[in-house]
């Protein structure tokens, strides 16, 4: 209980000295564990010889798909730092989708990201004027705008897109690319990750893969997750927006404006939705497509969670979808060894819980961890299916252990109305 | 406040609602030079003809069981998101042990039913236990576990698995239920051979259970009691967490049941062009009938209205989409319009009591100090 307790007090106050070293450790923890699950996928890669797991071209294709997780789990940080839970998500980034290949396939794809980051930010200014002007439950408002967010996009299409050269009713024609781009000097890495040693191999083929053939959209999206760290974390205007998601009472009595800074973070976060949205029909498939965002945008609410509402925790959330998604479709020998990253995984999980005299969940994780390995080494091959769960039992296995130690803005999901307050 | 205007007060939010999702309809038909008038008219002819409202009657019976699966945990403010997950769940396993036994025509539906009801349940008692053990809130667990159920259904529904291949389709689905496990149609409207499914009976017994717990029993005040104020529940003695399990598992029961009407009444498979999505309608529906189960009915059938009928649009050139734009709004405006009269409400009560007190003779100091208070 006083861990709780610790968290909850010197993970927010900005004012407080303490939690810079705090944060530091926060980014310095994320680190640590991207350090010990690179160890462990080169581990695991040496044992099993599944290569895939860390070629560049599926650490490419993880980056890929990681972005627009990403940038709906983004969106979802800025709306719920302002404290408006925004499950509306999915149908802001099906607007994007469709902004991006309509007007994507006439004008060029800028136009059609443009476009696409409007559309998002209509869905967000709706979900605003309901949830902030009207006081509207946020979750039933987000419901809504799915509803409306796909049926508008469908309708649309099915009038805009209909007898256009190479698409229809449900899809675009195709939109021009964008572009990318390699960093120089990172090619050379390609004969190193040929000799599959340890760990060098790994780290050559992940290097290589995050510096090769980076589309400018990508480049973009993780400037967007820095700039979104700065503005919150580092101006009185982030700080003013957060102020509102822990305690919009305490934010109005020291003179903020909270509907002002609550509608900026929903029609921000719909925007975000929106560019998203466009990196799946520009830069991943290049058309639009009907169904193409498969339900993203809750996965990027889940990723926002998994990351404990900060950016750090958010990329790395995006990147385990991103990652266990490229590999479904790059190798399914790669899928094989990934039970046994899982299985080991949980194993560590359930002794650092008996180490803290955690015994239920201990034996319930150890109980997985062993159930998982021994189906390993029974099996040489897996169902494509195990791995499209993967991501979401990992959130529900993350959001059980760490639930406790996760911290939302405080009044998340509460409505606010002005002058109301005790 | 008198009777009339109370009662004027409630219907003006979904009336309100109504009209506003009309207009903006009716703008939306405008933009695309059709005339929305014509438009609505021929829905209603469509939905005139006894074949079509047979349609709308059958789609609203599995939207009741969705919504009201919703509804049960809306009334103590949880969200089952996961009713979509729960209810592909288990209807896929329920076709599954339907197609496997062979008994008697009651048993064999019952033991389908039950098995639905306890996949469903099952399947939300995961996110209820996530929640009370880990503090898991049940929204983004039941999102996860829709997924989960997604791919669970996938892995099962294959050759040598649970699935077998249709003879001439390249559609999968499970073994069919011998006509001992299915449940005939009723012939409810004249003029159409096209039969009402005999599971409306359950909808009703479902509705008017819903009803009496809520309403009638000691559970249901517990439950209304703590969706009301969770805190003034706890100090009355109301386990609440007791409460969050029982609620999520009769929540994922009933919604078990979403797939039934369309399972047993014609069906008799599950394969993969089942229903999907139900879930996320039940939601839209349990917000429109204010979680009440006469409310929902009502809602169900509008919902079954404005999908069945709007069928005919597609002979019209107009996008049948649109109706999915109407009902998205009709969400939307009916919570707004909900918020708006309840604002209303408590300007207009102010108001009254500001009245009745400068109506009140100047010698009754002490009365006024204390409404003010």
């Amino acid at each position: 209980m006083s861990l709780t307790n610790d968290r909850a007090v010197d993970s927010e106050m900005p004012t407080a000295p303490a939690p810079r070293l705090r944060r530091i450790g926060g980014w310095r923890g994320i680190a640590l564990m991207a350090a010990v699950f690179v160890v462990l996928l080169s581990v695991v890669r040496t044992i099993t010889g599944a290569e895939a797991l860390t070629s560049a071209g599926t650490v490419g294709a993880a980056l890929a798909a990681a972005v627009p997780i990403g940038m709906a789990g983004l969106g979802g940080l800025w709306s719920e730092r302002s404290g408006v839970v925004n499950i509306g998500l999915e149908g802001m980034m099906i607007l994007g989708t469709f902004g991006a290949g309509w007007i994507g396939w006439q004008y060029g794809p800028w136009a059609g990201i443009a476009t696409a980051v409007l559309f998002g930010a209509v869905g967000g200014l709706v979900h605003a004027i309901a949830t902030v002007t009207f006081g509207v439950d946020q979750i039933v408002s987000g419901v809504a705008i799915n509803i409306l967010g796909l049926g508008v996009t469908r309708f649309l299409a099915s009038i805009l897109l209909e007898g256009t050269p190479g698409g229809g009713r449900t899809q675009s024609p195709p939109i021009q690319p964008v572009g990318s781009l390699s960093l120089p000097g990172f090619s050379s890495l390609e004969s190193l990750e040929n000799k599959h040693w340890l760990l060098v191999s790994d780290l050559a083929g992940i290097v290589r893969g995050i510096t090769t053939d980076l589309s400018y959209v990508t480049i973009i999206a993780l400037l967007l997750v820095l700039l979104t760290f700065l503005v919150l974390w580092r101006t009185a205007f982030g700080l003013r927006l957060r102020s509102c998601g822990e305690d919009p009472y305490t934010a109005e009595s020291l003179g903020v404006n909270v509907y002002f800074y609550k509608y900026v973070a929903v029609v921000v976060s719909g925007a975000l939705a929106g560019f998203g949205g466009a990196f799946l029909s520009i830069v991943a498939a290049n058309i639009y497509r009907e169904g193409q965002t498969a339900g993203r945008g809750y996965i990027g609410l889940a990723a926002m969670i998994f990351g404990n509402w900060r950016p750090g925790g958010l990329m790395a959330g995006a990147a385990l979808f991103g990652y266990t998604d490229a590999l479904q479709l790059r190798s399914a020998d790669a899928v094989h060894a990934l039970l046994l990253i899982i299985a080991v995984a949980l194993l560590a999980g359930a002794l650092s819980q008996a180490y803290r005299r955690r015994i239920g969940s201990a034996v319930v994780l150890g109980a997985i961890g062993a159930g998982l390995l021994f189906w390993f080494l029974r099996t040489d091959t897996l169902p494509g299916q195990v791995t499209f769960v993967a991501p979401y039992v990992t959130t529900l296995l993350v959001l059980a252990v760490a639930s406790q130690r996760l911290r939302m803005p405080k009044a998340d999901g509460q409505i606010y109305r002005r002058g109301q307050g005790r | 406040m008198s009777i009339a205007r109370r009662i004027g007060l409630g219907l003006a939010a979904p009336v309100l609602a109504l009209v506003f999702s009309l207009a903006v309809t009716s703008l939306v038909l405008l933009s695309i030079h059709a005339a929305p008038l014509d438009t609505f008219r021929t829905m209603a002819d469509y939905a005139s003809q006894p074949r079509t409202q047979v349609l709308i009657v059958n789609s609203a019976v599995t939207y009741y069981f969705a919504a009201v699966a919703v509804a049960i945990g809306f009334r103590m403010n949880l969200f089952n998101i996961g009713v979509d997950g729960q209810y592909r769940l288990a209807a896929m396993l329920a076709a599954s042990v339907g197609g496997a036994i062979n008994l008697p025509a009651p048993l064999h539906v019952l033991v389908i039913l039950a098995t639905a009801m306890l996949v469903g349940a099952l399947w939300a008692g995961v996110a209820a236990v996530l929640k009370v053990r880990r503090g898991v809130s049940e929204v983004i667990s039941t999102i996860m576990l829709n997924f989960v159920a997604t791919g669970i259904i996938a892995y099962l529904l294959a050759p040598g698995r649970l699935a077998v291949t249709t003879q001439g389709s390249n559609n999968l689905g499970t073994k069919p239920i011998p006509p001992s496990g299915q449940v005939p149609g009723i012939s409810l409207i004249p003029g159409t051979s096209v039969q009402v499914y005999g599971l409306i009976v359950l909808a009703v017994l479902v509705g008017v259970a819903f009803w009496f717990v809520v309403n009638r029993t000691r559970f249901g005040f517990d439950l209304r009691a703590t969706g009301m104020s969770e805190t003034a529940a706890v100090a009355s003695g109301v386990d609440v967490r007791r409460m969050v399990v029982i609620s999520m598992l009769l929540s994922g029961a009933v919604a078990g049941l979403v797939g039934m009407p369309q399972l047993l009444g014609s069906s008799y498979t599950y394969s993969l062009d089942f229903p999907a999505g139900l879930g996320f309608t039940g939601i839209a529906i349990a917000l429109l009938g204010r979680n009440h189960p006469v409310g929902i009915a009502i809602g169900a059938l509008l919902w079954g209205f404005l999908d069945q009928s709007a069928q005919i649009l597609n002979l019209e050139d107009i996008p049948v989409e649109i109706v999915q734009i109407t009902q998205g709004i009709i969400v939307l405006s009916v919570v707004i319009a909900y918020e708006l009269v309840r604002r209303y409400r408590v300007v207009a009560e102010q108001r009254d009591v500001a009245r009745a007190l400068a109506a009140a003779p100047a010698g009754a100091p002490a009365l006024a100090g204390e409404a003010r208070s």
